[in-house]
């Protein structure tokens, strides 16, 4: 098949280019921009020790910077565009960026870790430093005087007595800069020039609007998911419906009055259809029958007795634990021992928009047309899955929906590759809402159990943490033998993955300590739609919500205020680390408690006797460099069984911010994400087959539960605020971790009850009001 | 079949029982109305009939005939931006956007019928949209800030 000139590609692929004056723009666009890049491949590597890689500017004085990153709707983009303005020195308006696409952004791995700015910011920072000292020697040299008689301001060059001036455009405009840099690995890649101090920065602490959201709200925006190409068909799975069943055979006459049908393709358990048209694959896959042999023995316990479960099975895989002093002999020792046992159950990524992807392997190459945000990933995984070269494949990396992590847009990409592969055409896969809310990826459950002991005087003397979590065989991300077309293949890894479990992150100083976790199976690690990956802060929400509410349950016993107990416990311990998370964690507690308008008392609060009661609940960690402390207010409902999170305060510290506005919303985003969590979200199966299957099956935050305030603090407490190499440390995933216990620590300040289990369901809310 | 769209009439050759949604994404290449669920249940795939937001996920389009439909696509008129549009950018709303088509239309239509909805009256309104970004928050101060916009 020949390929389609560059020019039809783009006229059949629906593509516009939005009115406003910068925005991102794709890797469809990338290349026209830049020209020079083939669109028939092969695609190699972008080398990311060419300066060009990284920065084109234009004749008109503007610059764009490929990276390596992925948006996904938290603005990084933007922020990219403006610490890269910054050491440029070019206007931020006169900027655009480009990321995440294999075959014009060098490959700094997508998404993921919330470290964008934390770890990929600062060779952004660096190249777009070198290309300004490059320029600033053309123009030197131009006008044969020594650099440091030039200034630059916006991109504009001037002597200065201010007699001679040249743009950048004009030094280098739609030229290369062929200059070679230096670095062991892209995350340290660099040139000759120093990174500006943070204060001369200008773009950064200010917060221009986000490129990406006009597109998103005049309609103009082309997602992942509106890519067409000539010849384009559509294809659905047909999974099993019983997990772990076993393909007899398929019946291809109960669909051959489907109009539009090209083909059936099966593979092992693997099953889908190909048709023309969309709405004839949709039927065509409900009317597919296939005969299913049910497994020999249950593929999972029922998920009501997934934590009886958890407890009572070996092992298959023991933690180093982390100790510190004597938990043993302290607890033997000790006035008051607390124990307690928390349980979080699975939950999924379960994405608003199901996954989706295109493959078109029409020029004799691949090209898949991905939401996800590992593209590059994707691109080695697809290539040794298929087993062809990696130059062949490149992956567009385009918009899409809600993607926190290992979401199964990894694994619509592998089949939508494959079906390409196998046909020859250029098809897209949609998978259905029950297909994403059933078999996306899981964040695992966690059953832990948490010891404590006080001494006479209320102090914590000891603290034993213990998980279990069911995170066996976690599949990694676009691993050609964990995806789930090759699970259903037969292609199965040597060994399950052994999993982990998480320990809770905070600085509190206590002699005796003792963190420990294992990792208990599910009895069957593959072809399950219990399969454990990657979810935004991924087992964070469950340790801490375990420590975190362990804590509470210490103060309570203590009769100490929570903050103040808090406080005390950070302050015990004297030693900071270099990341001073010690001081900016007591900075962050103070801040929010002062926002919130925090008076101290010990919990619970004294009942009343109306419907509604009401309590206040905080909870704190770290993840990384990053600080979150959360105090939530909510309202409990003694009829209805229904929380309320009526108000939240978030301190954050992730040190310098380079768009607080942005910032400022996606940590509101996962704030309420976890209190989705914390209230309504579990991933429930039957021995056989998931449960939760659709929005009424598998319950989310809704905007009837939308708070009626959100206080977000940015902090930073640095205890040298004013260096000039104040980092920028990662945010996002930080603030999902305390809020789950914030949330119960509240509805026992409410109401005087402990819950230990989540979701907080009006029913379990209602049976432990009774109990 | 003929279908009038954001005020242009289009002929296409589909099943009728083809939900409308289908249609107007790849007939006639219109990108507003996105596939959520399929279900009804999220709002994804919201247009505008009658004054009613639908939900074009499980409406065939053989009941969609001989009626004003419009998409996102439509909402601008002569290239201004709808207030509602206005207020999401100036509250910079979308995080992936992916559900933000639905909140839009939904709003839009909650404010044709009360131009000067309270919080309560608002998450009542919004309920049935779903987002998993967890934009709810500003979605409630922009649908309040398009309020004043129009008032």
């Amino acid at each position: 098949m020949s390929a389609p000139s560059r020019r039809a590609f783009l006229k059949t692929s629906g593509l516009m280019v939005a009115s406003v004056a910068a925005v991102s723009v794709t890797g469809v666009e990338a290349f026209l921009q830049r020209g020079a890049t083939p669109a028939a491949g092969p695609y190699p590597d972008v080398d990311h020790l060419q300066l060009d890689s990284w920065i084109v500017i234009r004749p008109d004085n503007t610059a764009t910077f490929f990276v390596g990153k992925t948006d996904l709707g938290q603005g990084t983009g933007t922020a990219f565009r403006q610490i890269m303005a910054d050491e440029l020195d070019i206007a931020f308006d006169k900027t655009t960026c480009v990321m995440g696409s294999t075959d014009v952004t060098v490959d700094q791995g997508g998404s993921g870790g919330s470290d964008a700015l934390q770890t990929d910011g600062y060779p952004m920072r660096r190249v777009a430093a070198e290309a300004r000292r490059v320029l600033l020697d053309m123009a030197a040299a131009q006008f044969g005087v020594p650099v440091t008689a030039l200034t630059v301001s916006d991109g504009i060059v001037t002597t200065s007595d201010g007699a001679r001036r040249v743009t950048y455009g004009e030094l280098i405009g739609g030229k290369k800069f062929n200059v070679t840099l230096t670095g062991r690995n892209i995350d340290s890649t660099t040139g000759r020039a120093p990174l500006k101090s943070v204060q001369a920065m200008k773009n950064v602490g200010k917060s221009p609007q986000r490129d990406d959201i006009p597109a998103k709200v005049n309609g103009t925006q082309r997602w992942a998911v509106d890519m067409k190409v000539p010849g384009m068909l559509h294809a659905r799975n047909v999974r099993p419906p019983l997990v772990g069943a076993t393909l007899k055979s398929i019946d291809d006459t109960s669909v051959k009055d489907v109009p539009g049908l090209v083909k059936i393709v099966s593979r092992g358990n693997y099953v889908a259809v190909v048709c023309e048209r969309e709405e004839q694959a949709i039927r065509a896959a409900r009317q597919l029958r296939c005969e299913w042999t049910p497994p020999a023995s249950r593929p999972f316990p029922a998920s009501d007795d997934l934590f009886t479960y958890m407890r009572s099975t070996s092992p298959s895989s023991v933690g180093e634990p982390v100790v510190e002093g004597d938990v043993s002999a302290a607890l033997a020792g000790a006035a008051t021992v607390l124990e307690a046992r928390y349980d979080v159950p699975f939950q999924g990524h379960t994405s608003f928009g199901p996954a989706h992807a295109l493959a078109d392997p029409s020029n004799g190459q691949l090209t898949i047309y991905s939401n996800d945000m590992k593209s590059y990933g994707m691109r080695t995984g697809v290539a040794q899955f298929l087993g062809i070269p990696k130059e062949k494949v490149r992956v567009v990396w385009m918009q899409g929906p809600q993607a926190y992590g290992r979401t199964a847009a990894e694994d619509a990409g592998f089949e939508a590759a494959f079906l390409a592969h196998e046909l020859g055409r250029p098809v897209r896969m949609q998978w259905t809402r029950q297909e994403e809310s059933g078999w996306d990826t899981k964040g695992p459950a966690y059953a832990v159990t948490m010891r404590g002991a006080l001494d006479g005087r209320g102090q914590v003397i000891a603290l034993d943490f213990d998980a279990r979590a069911a995170d066996f065989n976690h599949v990694g991300y676009n691993e050609a033998d964990t995806v789930l077309i090759a699970q259903l293949m037969g292609q199965r890894k040597a060994q399950p993955a052994r999993g982990r479990a998480s320990y809770p992150s905070d600085k509190y100083g206590i002699p005796n300590r003792r963190m420990a976790g294992s990792v208990v199976p599910m009895p069957l690690a593959w072809e399950t739609p219990v399969r454990m990956g990657n979810l935004r802060d991924p087992d964070g929400p469950q340790a801490t919500f375990a420590s975190e509410s362990f804590i509470d349950e210490l103060a309570v016993a203590a009769k100490a205020d929570p903050v103040a107990f808090r406080l005390a416990l950070i302050e015990r311990s004297t030693a900071d680390d270099s990341g001073f998370k010690r001081a900016r964690s007591i900075a962050c507690l103070k801040a929010a408690a002062e926002k919130f308008g925090w008076d101290p008392r010990p919990a619970p609060k004294a009942r009343g006797t109306g419907e509604i009661a009401v309590g206040r609940g905080v909870a704190y960690a770290f993840r990384s460099q990053t600080v979150a402390a959360e105090i939530v207010e909510v309202e409990v409902n003694r009829r209805t069984g229904r929380i309320w999170v009526k108000r939240i305060v978030c301190a954050h510290d992730c040190g310098l911010v380079i768009n607080p506005e942005a910032l400022t919303r996606t940590l509101e985003g996962g704030l309420l994400h976890s209190v989705s969590r914390a209230l309504y979200e579990e991933a429930r199966f039957d021995g056989t087959k998931m449960l939760s299957v659709d929005w009424v099956s598998s319950p989310t935050l809704t905007h009837a539960d939308v708070p009626e305030r959100i206080d977000i603090i940015q902090v930073n407490g640095d205890p040298n605020p004013a260096r000039p190499d104040l980092p920028h440390y990662g945010a996002g995933e930080t603030v999902c971790k305390p809020m789950l216990a914030a949330v119960a620590n509240a509805v026992f300040d409410a109401t005087g009850v402990r819950m230990r289990r989540l979701p907080l369901t009006t029913t379990r809310v209602l049976e432990s009001l009774r109990a | 079949m003929t279908l009038l769209v954001n005020g242009q009439r289009h002929t296409v050759d589909v099943e009728p029982t083809t939900p409308l949604l289908y249609v107007l994404r790849n007939d006639l290449d219109l990108s507003g109305p996105r596939f959520g669920c399929g279900l009804g249940q999220c709002g994804a795939c919201t247009v505008i009939i009658r004054g009613e937001a639908v939900r074009s996920c499980v409406r065939p389009v053989s009941q969609s005939q001989n009626v004003e439909i419009t998409t996102l696509e439509g909402l601008a008129t002569n290239g201004q931006l709808h207030a509602v549009q206005q207020a999401w950018i100036d509250e910079q709303v979308p995080a992936c956007g992916f559900c933000q088509n639905g909140q839009m239309l939904t709003a839009k239509v909650l404010l044709d019928k009360n131009p000067n909805p309270t919080d309560a009256q608002i998450r009542e309104g919004m309920k049935g949209t779903l987002c998993r970004c967890f934009s709810y928050y500003r979605i409630n101060a922009a649908v309040k800030r398009a309020a004043q916009r129009r008032a």
